[in-house]
C-alpha cells in the first residue's frame, strides 16, 4: 500500500517534449512509472521515445486513461497548466516547476479548490512524489528509495526529502511513500494532508517529516498529530541558524518577525509527541529506534 | 525584492492611490531645488530599507529652503541601524486629522489574501495587535472571488474610520488591492494612511515588498534591483545570480536546494563550527554555476574551509564534479575544501574528483562526516 500513487497510477508528463522533462519524465518510465502519455500543443500527434505527444491533458485522459499529471512547463506557463490539468480529468496535478509567483499558486489554489474539488494539487517547486518499488513522479532519484515501508515520509525541501530517503535506506528501513510537497508560499498539499493519508494507510506504521523555517504549516501538523494521530512522528526542522528577515533560498523559507522559527516549530512538535532530531541523521536515528520496536 | 518608501510611492501612484507629490535626491543641492519646486514647508525623508527612521532623526520637517539644507546634510549619510542613507524624499508636508493603517499580504495558513484596517495607524501594527486588537479589522479575499466595493465597505465600517474618510479610503484600498495582486506584491501597506484636515484620504508612507518569481511580466521591476540592501558579498552572489545570505562564520557553505543548505548550517553549528554563508546553487546547477560559487566563498576573506554539500536530483553529480574541476583550474582557491556528494549521478561524480583528492580537497560519505572535517579544517574544535 501507499499513499496518493501507487503501481496503477498512469501519468502525463505536461512538458514532455521540453530537456528536463524528457530527462525526468525517461528517468520516471526507467523505474517502472507508467508514463502513458505528454502534453505539448505544438507537437500533438508526435512523440518522445514512444511516449505519445497530444495537445492537452483532456485528450491524453480520454487516449491512455491516464490519471496523474505531472508539471515540468516554465514558470510563466504554469498557471495553465494546472488549470488544463484539472479541467482534464486528473485526480493529482504534481507541479515540479520553481520560481511561479506566489499570485499565481494563490490563484490556482483557490480555483482547484472551487471548481475541481477531487483534484488534489502537489507542489509548486517540488519534487515531486514516490511510492518505491511502484512508481516514481518528479524528480526524485529513485535508487535512495527502498521499497516495502513501514515509513511514510512528507518533506518541504527537495534535498532534504532525498536526505530523510537516504537516512532510511542506510539503515536498511523501507518507505511506503514519500511525499515532496515543496517549499513554497501556497503549497498545494500541506503536511496536515499528508499526515492525514498517512495515519489511514494500513501499510504506513510511522512517519518522518522534515519542516522548515518559515510560515505555520509546523504548528499545524503538531495540532493535527496531538489531535488525531496515533502513529509515531519523527520530526527535523532545518533553519536553526537562520537569521530573521532573510529569505533562505525560496519564497517559504523565511523567518518574520518572531513568527516561522525552528525553536517555535520543534516546541510545538514536542508538545505534541513527536520526536524531534537535531539533524537529519539524528532523525533518521530515531525513526530506527521507532521501527525496532514495531 | 522590498522597496524604498519613495519607490513605493510611485507604484502606489502608477495604481491611482493618492500620495504627495515629491521628489527622491541624493544631494544636499539637490534637495534643496526639489523642496524649491514642490513648495514648502516640505518633510525631508531618510530613505532606508527599515523601520524606526523617525526616531532615529531621519525624517524631518523643513520651513524653507534653509531647514531643508540642514535636515539634508544631516540625514545624508546617517547611519540607521546600520543602513547608510544615500536617498532622501523631500515631498509636500500634509495637514494630518486622523492616522490610519492599511495592508495586503497572504495568510499562508489560509491560503487567501489577508487584509489589515486599523484606525490606530501611525504606530507598528503588531504593537496594535498587542495591545488593542480589536482595533484592527482583518478580512480575508479569495483571490479567485476578488475584493468587491461592497467588501471594501463593510471593510472600512467594521474599522470605524471617521465617516469623511469612508469614500477616499473605499477607493484607495481598491487601488491598494490592485497594486498588490496586479503589481505582484508579496506585501503592501500604507501606515499612516491619513485623514487630512481638508478631507482627503491620502497615503503617507509605502512598504512594498514585490515578488522575485514574478520579474518576468514586470521588466520594470529590475530597476529596484540594485537599491536592495546587500553586503559586498551579496552583491558578488546576486550578480552571479547565486541565492546567497551572508552570516559571521569560517565555514563557507554550498547545497544545492534551501532546505538542504539551512540543514548544512545547522549541522556545522551543531558539530562546533559557524557558518559564513547560506549559497543554494539551486535545481539543475551547472559547473559555470558552482564555478561562480567557489569563486564568491573564495573572495570572503573570513572563510577557513568550504563544505561542498550536493544531494542530487535536478543537479547531477558529474555537473557538480566537472563545476569544482573547472572552478579549481580557474581560480585559487585558498581554503581547504570538502565535498559530500550523493544522489543522481553521485558515482560519476566521485569518479571524476577521485584524482584530484588531496589534504585540501577532501570527500566525506556522510552530512555530519563532512561538517565534522570542514570544522577540523577550519581550525575549530568539534563537539
Amino acid at each position: 500500500m501507499s499513499v496518493f500513487v501507487d503501481k496503477n497510477t498512469k501519468v502525463v508528463y505536461q512538458g514532455l517534449t521540453g530537456s528536463q522533462g524528457r530527462f525526468y519524465g525517461l528517468l520516471n518510465r526507467d523505474y517502472g512509472t507508467q508514463v502513458v502519455a505528454g502534453t505539448n500543443p505544438k507537437k500533438a500527434g508526435t512523440d518522445v521515445d514512444g511516449i505519445p505527444i497530444f495537445a492537452n491533458v483532456g485528450e491524453a485522459v480520454a487516449a491512455t486513461g491516464a490519471n496523474v499529471s505531472c508539471i515540468f512547463i516554465p514558470a510563466p506557463g504554469v498557471k495553465d497548466a494546472v488549470l488544463d490539468a484539472a479541467r482534464g480529468g486528473v485526480e493529482l496535478v504534481i507541479v515540479i516547476t520553481e520560481g511561479v509567483p506566489a499570485h499565481d499558486e494563490a490563484w490556482f489554489f483557490n480555483e482547484l479548490k472551487r471548481d475541481f474539488p477531487n483534484v488534489r494539487l502537489l507542489g509548486p517547486n517540488c519534487p515531486g512524489i514516490i511510492s518505491p518499488g511502484q512508481c516514481n513522479i518528479g524528480i526524485t532519484p529513485g535508487h535512495i528509495a527502498q521499497p516495502g515501508g513501514p515509513v511514510g515520509i512528507v518533506s518541504r525541501s527537495g534535498t532534504l526529502t532525498y536526505q530523510a530517503l537516504a537516512e532510511l535506506q542506510q539503515k536498511g528501513i523501507g518507505v511506503t511513500t514519500c511525499v515532496g510537497i515543496g517549499g513554497d508560499p501556497v503549497p498545494g498539499t500541506s503536511f496536515v494532508d499528508c499526515l492525514q493519508a498517512f495515519e489511514a494507510d494500513p501499510e504506513t506504521k510511522a512517519v518522518i517529516m522534515f519542516g522548515e523555517i518559515g510560515g505555520t504549516a509546523e504548528e499545524e501538523a503538531a495540532e493535527f498529530i496531538a489531535k488525531e494521530m496515533n502513529k509515531p512522528v519523527v520530526s527535523y526542522i532545518a533553519g536553526v541558524t537562520a537569521p530573521a528577515g532573510k529569505k533562505m533560498g525560496h519564497a517559504g523559507a523565511i523567518i518574520s518577525g518572531n513568527k516561522g522559527t525552528a525553536q517555535a516549530k520543534m516546541d510545538a512538535l514536542r508538545a505534541a509527541g513527536v520526536q524531534v532530531g537535531l539533524n537529519p541523521t539524528e532523525a533518521g536515528d530515531l525513526m530506527a529506534g521507532i521501527v525496532a520496536k514495531l | 525584492m522590498d522597496l524604498l518608501e519613495y519607490q513605493g510611492k510611485q507604484l502606489f501612484a502608477r495604481y491611482g492611490i493618492p500620495v504627495s507629490a515629491g521628489e527622491a535626491v541624493t544631494t544636499v543641492d539637490d534637495a534643496v531645488a526639489a523642496a524649491d519646486r514642490i513648495g514648502y514647508p516640505v518633510v525631508v525623508k531618510a530613505q532606508v530599507h527599515v523601520g524606526g527612521r523617525g526616531k532615529a532623526g531621519g525624517v524631518k520637517l523643513a520651513e524653507n529652503a534653509d531647514e531643508v539644507r540642514t535636515h539634508a546634510g544631516n540625514i545624508l549619510g546617517l547611519d540607521i541601524k546600520g543602513h547608510i542613507v544615500e536617498v532622501v524624499w523631500i515631498e509636500r508636508s500634509s495637514d494630518i486629522a486622523q492616522e490610519y493603517y492599511a495592508s495586503f499580504t497572504l495568510d499562508r495558513s489560509a491560503k487567501q489574501y489577508f487584509g489589515m484596517l486599523s484606525a490606530e495607524g501611525g504606530v507598528e501594527i503588531e504593537a496594535v495587535a498587542e495591545t488593542n486588537p480589536d482595533a484592527i479589522a482583518k478580512i480575508h479575499v479569495d483571490p479567485v472571488e476578488g475584493f468587491s466595493e461592497e467588501r471594501a465597505r463593510a471593510w472600512v465600517a467594521a474599522a470605524k474610520l471617521d465617516p469623511a474618510a469612508t469614500d477616499g479610503a473605499v477607493d484607495i484600498l481598491r487601488k491598494l488591492y490592485e497594486a498588490y495582486t496586479d503589481g505582484d506584491a508579496d506585501l503592501v501597506e500604507i501606515n499612516p494612511l491619513i485623514l487630512t484636515t481638508q478631507g482627503k484620504v491620502h497615503a503617507l508612507d509605502a512598504k512594498v515588498s514585490l515578488d522575485d518569481n514574478a520579474v518576468f511580466r514586470h521588466p520594470d521591476y529590475e530597476q529596484y534591483d540594485e537599491s536592495q540592501p546587500r553586503d559586498a558579498r551579496e552583491r558578488d552572489a546576486h550578480a552571479k545570480g547565486l541565492q546567497y545570505v551572508g552570516l559571521d562564520g569560517t565555514v563557507g557553505i554550498i547545497a544545492n536546494g534551501a532546505g538542504l543548505a539551512m540543514s548544512t548550517c545547522d549541522v556545522v553549528n551543531q558539530v562546533g563550527g559557524s557558518p559564513a554563508n547560506f549559497l543554494d546553487i539551486g535545481g539543475g546547477a551547472s559547473a559555470e554555476v558552482m564555478a561562480g560559487a567557489l569563486e564568491v566563498i573564495n573572495n570572503d576573506d573570513k572563510v577557513r574551509s568550504i563544505f561542498i554539500n550536493i544531494f542530487g536530483g535536478i543537479t547531477k553529480g558529474e555537473e557538480v564534479a566537472n563545476g569544482i574541476a573547472q572552478a579549481l583550474a580557474r581560480v585559487q582557491i585558498d581554503a581547504p575544501i570538502v565535498i559530500r556528494l550523493d544522489g543522481t549521478n553521485a558515482d560519476e561524480g566521485r569518479k571524476i574528483l577521485e584524482p584530484l583528492l588531496s589534504g585540501r580537497l577532501q570527500m566525506a560519505t556522510t552530512m555530519l562526516e563532512a561538517a565534522r572535517t570542514a570544522v577540523t579544517l577550519a581550525g575549530g574544535v568539534v563537539k
